[in-house]
């Protein structure tokens, strides 16, 4: 009997993970015992036309880390979609964006001015240039993909059947999923391949954990001497386990630094950062109007601390655009 | 003129009761506001709030009782600091103050939920409509290329 295919594709992403399907370390060689890898681009020489070549549902898994920013990776999604029986979302940008979503707080073309013009790495005397989408060489046209306007998840591009949270996905969480996907044991579709409860059940320092945590003062990681086992809610570091999945032992606590929610929310959750928000605002002692205006405004870049990993996933999706011109033209008569 | 859509959300105990005095005093106030009954303000998930934006909503406006006269003690005071960091997100999100507006309100003042309704419809006026992308498959692919 043929070993089950698999394949590994990477969009907008930082290669973690990818290193943490290396991380697997001895696993991999078990892993490699149960399937084929038919396409893993930073790892082994294979082609987009390798691909092609396959028969559609061929490949038993396709394993599609990172978010969608540009037309590249719409292809390359759609492409592994036909020809994979089942798509894995793997980490947290392909699941609810990720840290480059965080790109969908700017318009595109502000980002590319900024990339290409102003970036101090650019400034080299030389009149800033941005690159042609289309652009004629000896050896004929070539085309740029296309910048989109937003990053979107990889289940607002294709249809997805699994998500692996985390940033990276811890490695026993890709072990057993790799394993269930190629013994044949598949979880209803839509499955979170990850425990349902929330990071504090399995954080060391939940025994530490105040009934009441009544946080006066919020502050952050490098303003305080962090307590290696007091619960870091009750240390007034904004640790949003509350609102996060389990599933990744606590490492970050456990490291001494408050979870950042890269896990995203546990099931039945829409929104992430609302939830996270409502969870952290909700611990405030504070009844003042001025307090509780003075306590919140010690949260800094609010956006980036509550969506880090999930603006794209959430219901807003991206900052919205200006509207007062709009409203404007539409009021006058 | 643009009418805008107010989904406001009011605790049964105080505001819900204001906003039927308003109506059994035959009080007029535009008719922007589509009203959502809670058990409490401290009721309103932010999650809710998004939720209206998302699906059309121009303006949320929270009603719950004066502090100190919550019917749960506390739930008027976690509504307060949860729409307060609430809004914090939103700003930087590009989704202005006013849109997103929390009033004490008592059973007894009804002129003041007529008063609010039309303060707020007239700020949004001047706002304008909210304009969210929509990040669906099927709008990536009808669109197809950069908006």
């Amino acid at each position: 009997m043929t070993k089950p295919k698999i394949a590994f594709y990477w969009c907008a992403s930082c290669g973690g993970c990818e290193e943490a399907v290396v991380d697997l370390g001895e696993d991999l060689l078990a892993v490699a015992e149960l399937v084929e890898v038919a396409f893993w681009p930073v790892a082994l020489d294979f082609k987009r036309e390798d691909v092609e070549a396959l028969d559609d549902g061929e490949l038993a898994a396709a394993f599609i880390n990172g978010a969608v920013r540009t037309s590249e990776q719409e292809e390359m999604a759609r492409l592994l979609r036909r020809k994979a029986a089942a798509v894995v979302a793997f980490g947290s940008c392909a699941m609810h964006g990720g840290v480059p979503g965080l790109a969908n707080l700017h318009e595109s073309r502000d980002i590319l001015h900024l990339v290409y013009h102003e970036a101090p790495s650019v400034q080299n005397g030389e009149p800033p240039t941005l690159p042609a989408r289309q652009s004629r060489v000896a050896e004929g046209e070539l085309t740029l993909p296309e910048f989109r306007a937003s990053v979107r998840t990889l289940g607002q591009v294709i249809d997805v059947d699994y998500y692996l949270p985390g940033c990276p996905p811890p490695a026993g969480l890709i072990a057993s999923a790799v394993t269930a996907l190629a013994g044949g044991r598949l979880p209803g579709k839509g499955a979170v391949l990850a425990p349902d409860v929330a990071l504090c059940s399995e954080c060391p320092r939940a025994a530490t954990k105040p009934d009441n945590l009544g946080v006066q003062t919020f502050r952050r990681p490098h303003e305080v001497l962090i307590d290696p086992q007091l619960c870091l809610l009750a240390q007034g570091l904004v640790c949003l386990g509350p609102a996060t999945r389990a599933g990744c032992a606590a490492a970050c606590p456990g490291g001494n630094m408050p979870c950042t929610g890269c896990m995203g929310p546990t099931s039945g959750v829409v929104d992430y950062g609302a939830k996270a928000l409502s969870a952290i605002a909700s611990l405030l002692d504070a009844e003042d109007e001025d307090e509780i205006v003075a306590r919140v405004a010690e949260i800094a870049d609010p956006v980036g601390t509550f969506y880090r990993y999930s603006l794209p996933a959430s219901l807003l999706h991206r900052r919205a655009r200006a509207t007062a011109s709009k409203g404007k033209e539409e009021v006058a008569p | 003129m643009f009418q805008p859509k107010i989904a406001a959300f009011f605790c049964t105990w105080c505001t819900y009761t204001a906003a039927d005095l308003t109506g059994i005093s035959r009080l007029e106030y535009a008719p922007s506001v589509r009203v959502i009954r809670l058990m409490c303000s401290g009721r309103l998930d932010p999650q809710f709030v998004l939720a209206a934006f998302r699906h059309g909503a121009d303006g949320v406006l929270v009603g719950g009782c004066h502090p100190g006269d919550c019917h749960y003690q506390q739930g008027n005071h976690m509504a307060r600091r949860r729409i307060e960091l609430l809004r914090a997100v939103l700003r930087d999100l590009g989704i202005e103050d006013q849109r997103l507006r929390l009033e004490w309100i008592s059973a007894s003042e009804g002129e003041k939920v007529q008063r609010v309704c039309n303060e707020m419809t007239g700020e949004l006026r001047g706002l304008g409509p909210l304009c969210l992308d929509r990040p669906q498959r099927e709008a990536a692919e009808l669109a197809g290329e950069p908006r």
